[in-house]
């Protein structure tokens, strides 16, 4: 087992089902999770006699991510027949597109160990999805759903620029973060709105010629596709290391067992017979039609990643994190228009809120925080109104409820006691019932200020301004 | 370009059809018949001619994405063969 | 007169003016289906029931004043590749003998909408797929002038039963002369309209770059009447043409002193000499009415059917995909695994020629034979659509026969695929072309009807039909009927 002896090759086509209302080629409901077969019509069952009727979001969708993954947009597009037999698809024919695609030759920039690295595309098109099957009696029959057949999908196709199962995953990250931005998908992979199949080789190092490469499937995560890669890497590399000879093959990842196994004698040799689809006809994709698409698309994450770092200060890794979710970053500029403080507000998302997200395995849709909350917070923490301490509980409170802090603050009587005369009280109480750290701080020890600082924080309920507090037991104890 | 009988078994197996022998020695023969025919085609240099999918010069046909009603069950299931659940059965896909 | 050699317009009128009600016509025309079908063989399933109760509900709407509809009370058969809700449709095939459609063709939709009655579904070719209708998987439709002889395909029921009075019109469909060579076999009148003008949603499709649904009748009027009703831009159809639709009962003016028509030489060799006289003697009455003809030559006409017959049969190939048995049509039984389910239902529901189109069109378009085949053929149909463009750059509309010889003797052509799609030879470039043809009788040959082809620009059947109009009353050919 040496892997590094070779060099690793990967492409990824990537299925994104695009989040229109309805089907691609019929006025079906595309929502999710609706009783088996109740969003279907003649057209998506492939009744004898019907046609489809182009979706116009899908086609705008589909240009919106070809142009947010800088992909050329060609003037003329079209729709091709993909002739297979299978029972998840109706007419025994997908609608896809064959040489004239939305996209091509678009790219994308990963970083991997802080390195930027820029990986190609080779095109995008727009094509419909399968139904649903699952298998009953013991394996014996299957049972089929058509409510997802129709669904529009985009095949997103890299080049085979990817090196390692971690650029993949790094890859992976970027298209769905860009899909997020362009508002075109949900591109979840636990629900298969985003899907990923893998190629893979080995070579020796230096070698130019690609080796013998295995098609990889059904991966259901990014861990599964890292996971699937590296048995992948490894298992090649063993058979190379023999002596022996990779055979070209689709291959399944099995989750749980942690192995890929040959789909060998379930695909025959296939010929898809494409030719152009004679009921749909040509799309002209003229400039006004891209010039408005374009002036659709947000700014994307790495221009925003540039923009923090110029316009805000911020590291260009703490930049990198909060722009590659658009969820995160939206976040982030809502809150400035309440603080101005970006680093702040930069190290609470960061610090606090991924904390708390990542350890709960939560997204931030999952929790009730708004821009306002945090910026606000922020604002409190600067005038003093409250202490670090206190934002802590404040923040888990907004993740929590959503409430704005100052109702916090006020609902829970967290204001910080800011009161010099109030706090001297408890300071003098604390010197005089605290006899021995009296005498140890003033022998020298000047830790002994830190217990001296707890008691009166405790005796405050943590409301007391801990800068005035040290500087009053500083001055009690000195004086 | 001869067509032979495995390319008729091959063919047939993409089409899903079943060819009895008699069928297969008689399709043989008469797609080579056709396809002799179509040799017809190459006296014409077609180089410089584009093909035509469609005779009408027709352009973004699209429809706005508007939800349309679906069918009842009782329509999805009208002429199905077997059905079990709201779902279409059929054999098991692996074999 | 009987109450079948009445035009449509004059029926409509009787109606209005309760001269006749919906159900005599109706009525006749389940006498007439009882009197000659056991015969002829042209329907595949009567809707008799569903029309009686229809008549009476359209009766009940004319005595309150209510017809409104262009074809109200109209007694129609459609051909059995057009769905229709609640009324079986089999397209001529076993594998969809149980097929209970769930959904309404465009144009059913537009019959309903003009008040037709339907009484029935038309025998035809299984899948379109033929010109003898011998490929019906049911029984074979004779002709009414011999019923030894072939009613020409695949729309030979839709041709038969109104040559036979059985019908007071019906729809077809043309992919490469489907609608005219029936009619020119059973001499009534058949036309194609351009491709795009009538919705092909809920046709079952054969061949979809080249299907059209067009009207067959006794008289080129009706022919006018009915496209009226079925013609316009269908949002269903991403093929069809957002064009208007122009009057066309006031295009038969009779008028066309200075037409120009081109009559091509490929057209007239080798068709059989009585036909070719029809046709001369059909030149001569034209230009009596003061058209001029010239001859001219379509230089790639003899490639017509090679490309025609890859074309389609890959469209079509593609098409009949979807019959696998997974949600309709007839499942083999006792598949134990879903190749077996596929291979039984596909070999034992689909007949020997559609078994054949499916063979060459998977052919054509598997790997390493696309450029060969599929592709040529679209360049040569470019080809042969130019040779249209620069006639009409210089004439009004083309003329020659319909089909090369008058009907033939059933079973004469069934082991020969080639001969029979020769047949084919004058109506398939007109279809690769996408341009409107009407057929109408211009004689008789040894008793057998023969038919006239008119051919017109895209979307100018007015043309057409103004000509036929013109032509048709000069001559009582269309008067004809056979003894049954």
């Amino acid at each position: 087992m040496s892997t590094s002896k070779y060099e690793t090759v990967v492409g990824l086509e990537v299925h994104v089902e695009l989040h229109t209302k309805t089907k691609i080629f019929c006025g079906c409901s595309t929502e999710f999770g609706a009783p088996p077969n109740t969003h279907t019509c003649p057209v998506c069952l492939g009744h004898p006699g019907v046609l489809p009727v182009l979706n116009r979001q899908a086609v705008d969708y589909a240009m919106k991510a070809a142009m947010a993954l800088n992909c050329e947009i060609g003037d003329v597009s079209k729709f091709d027949r993909k002739n297979y037999f299978y029972p998840d698809s109706p007419k025994a024919y997908q609608i896809s597109q064959y040489d004239q695609p939305i996209g091509l030759n678009g790219y994308i920039d990963i970083e991997v160990d802080g390195k930027t690295k820029r990986i190609g595309i080779t095109r995008l098109h727009l094509e419909e999805d399968a139904g649903k099957l699952t298998h009953v009696d013991g394996g014996y029959a299957s049972l089929v759903d058509f409510n997802r057949v129709g669904t529009p999908l985009v095949e997103i196709v890299s080049e085979p620029d990817i090196s390692s199962p971690e650029e993949a995953r790094a890859y992976l990250e970027k298209l769905r973060a860009i899909m997020l931005y362009c508002d075109v998908s949900d591109v979840k992979m636990e629900e298969g709105s985003m899907r990923c199949d893998a190629n893979i080789s080995l070579r020796p190092h230096g070698q130019k010629e690609l080796g013998t490469r295995a098609e990889l499937k059904n991966m259901n995560s990014f861990r599964g596709v890292v996971r699937g890669l590296e048995y992948e890497q490894f298992r090649q590399a063993e058979i190379l290391d023999e002596g022996g000879e990779v055979v070209q093959e689709t291959r399944r990842w099995d989750e749980t067992q942690g192995k890929t196994f040959s789909m060998r004698g379930k695909e025959e040799a296939h010929d898809y017979r494409y030719f152009p689809d004679p009921d749909l006809v040509t799309l002209h994709i003229d400039q006004a039609w891209k010039d408005r698409i374009r002036a659709s698309i947000p700014e994307l994450p790495d221009a925003r990643k540039a923009r923090y770092t110029s316009e805000y200060g911020l590291p260009e890794y703490d930049a990198g994190v909060i722009t590659s979710s658009k969820a995160l970053a939206d976040l982030f500029e809502s809150s400035l228009a309440y603080t101005k403080d970006a680093k702040a507000v930069s190290n609470w998302i960061m610090g606090d809120l991924l904390g708390y997200l990542n350890s709960n395995s939560l997204e931030l849709s999952d929790v009730k925080l708004t821009g306002q909350g945090l910026g606000e917070m922020i604002g409190l923490l600067e005038k003093g109104t409250i202490s670090s301490k206190i934002a802590k509980t404040v923040f888990k409170e907004m993740l929590q409820s959503g409430k704005l802090p100052q109702q916090i603050v006020e609902e829970q009587g967290l204001v910080q006691i800011s009161d010099e005369g109030a706090i001297l009280a408890i300071v003098q109480e604390v010197v005089a019932n605290n006899p021995a750290s009296v005498e140890d701080y003033k022998a020298g020890k000047e830790k002994a200020i830190g217990f001296l600082v707890g008691q009166v924080m405790k005796q405050s309920k943590g409301k007391a301004n801990p800068g005035l507090v040290n500087k009053l037991l500083v001055d009690v104890l000195k004086g | 370009m001869s067509i032979q009988t495995k390319d008729v078994e091959h063919v047939a197996k993409l089409a899903r059809l079943h060819l009895t022998d008699d069928e297969r020695e008689m399709f043989t023969e008469q797609l080579n018949a056709i396809l002799q025919y179509a040799e017809k085609l190459n006296e014409l240099n077609t180089d410089d001619i584009a093909p035509t999918t469609h005779v009408l010069h027709l352009s973004n046909v699209m429809r706005e994405d508007e939800v349309k009603e679906s069918l009842p069950p009782e329509m999805v299931f009208r002429n199905a063969p077997d059905e079990e659940d709201g779902q279409f059965k059929v054999p098991a896909v692996l074999e | 007169m009987a109450l079948f050699d009445l035009r449509l317009q004059e029926i409509h009128n009787r109606l209005h003016n309760k001269e006749l009600s919906v159900s005599d016509l109706v009525g006749e025309a389940f006498a007439k289906i009882r009197e000659y079908d056991g015969k002829i063989g042209a329907y595949l399933t009567l809707n008799e029931e569903g029309a009686r109760a229809e008549a009476s509900r359209l009766d009940a709407k004319l005595a309150q004043g209510e017809a409104r509809g262009l074809l109200f009370g109209l007694p129609v058969g459609v051909k059995d590749n057009m769905v229709t809700e609640g009324l079986l449709t089999t397209c001529g095939s076993q594998f969809l003998k149980n097929y209970d459609p769930i959904y309404d063709a465009t144009v059913v939709t537009k019959l309903k909408e003009a008040e037709a009655v339907t009484i029935g579904k038309l025998n035809m070719d299984e899948f379109a797929m033929g010109g003898s209708n011998e490929n019906s998987s049911f029984h074979p439709v004779r002709n009414p002038w011999d019923v030894n002889r072939v009613p020409g395909g695949s729309s030979g029921g839709s041709a038969a039963a109104v040559a036979a009075g059985e019908a007071f019109f019906t729809l077809g469909s043309d992919t490469g002369g489907s609608i005219r060579q029936p009619a020119s076999y059973c001499g009534v009148v058949g036309l194609k309209p351009t491709y795009g003008r009538v919705s092909r949603f809920g046709l079952v499709a054969f061949a979809s770059s080249l299907d059209q649904i067009g009207p067959i009748t006794k008289n080129v009027e009706d022919a006018a009447y009915v496209l009226q009703a079925i013609a316009g831009h269908d949002p269903k159809d991403s093929t069809s043409a957002n064009v208007d639709v122009p009057d066309y009962l006031s295009a038969l003016t009779g008028d066309i002193a200075g037409l120009r028509i081109a009559v091509p030489k490929e057209y007239l060799d080798g068709v059989d000499p009585q036909v070719k006289a029809s046709v001369m003697e059909a030149l001569r009455v034209l230009e009596g009415l003061g058209a001029v003809w010239e001859e001219v030559s379509l230089p790639h006409t003899e490639y017509a059917v090679a490309a025609y017959y890859l074309l389609a049969s890959s469209e079509a190939s593609s098409n009949l995909s979807r019959f696998d048995g997974v949600r309709y049509g007839v499942r083999a039984d006792h598949a134990g695994s879903l190749l077996d389910l596929y291979y039984d239902s596909r070999s034992q529901g689909f007949g020997p020629e559609v078994k054949r189109r499916i063979m060459l069109g998977t052919y054509a378009l598997s790997s390493g034979y696309y450029d060969a085949y599929y592709l040529k053929a679209q360049k040569v149909r470019t080809l042969i659509k130019q040779d249209f463009d620069q006639t009409f750059a210089n004439y009004d509309v083309i003329i020659g026969p319909t089909a090369p010889t008058t009907a033939f003797p059933l079973g004469s052509q069934v082991d020969d695929p080639l001969t029979m799609y020769l047949n084919d030879i004058l109506t398939i470039p007109v279809s690769l072309a996408g341009v409107p043809a009407v057929s109408v009788p211009c004689g008789f040959a040894k008793g057998l009807p023969v038919g006239l082809q008119i051919i017109g620009k895209p979307f100018d059947e007015n043309t057409i039909l103004r000509v036929a109009h013109a032509f048709e009353a000069s001559t009582d050919h269309h008067k004809q009927r056979p003894a049954l």
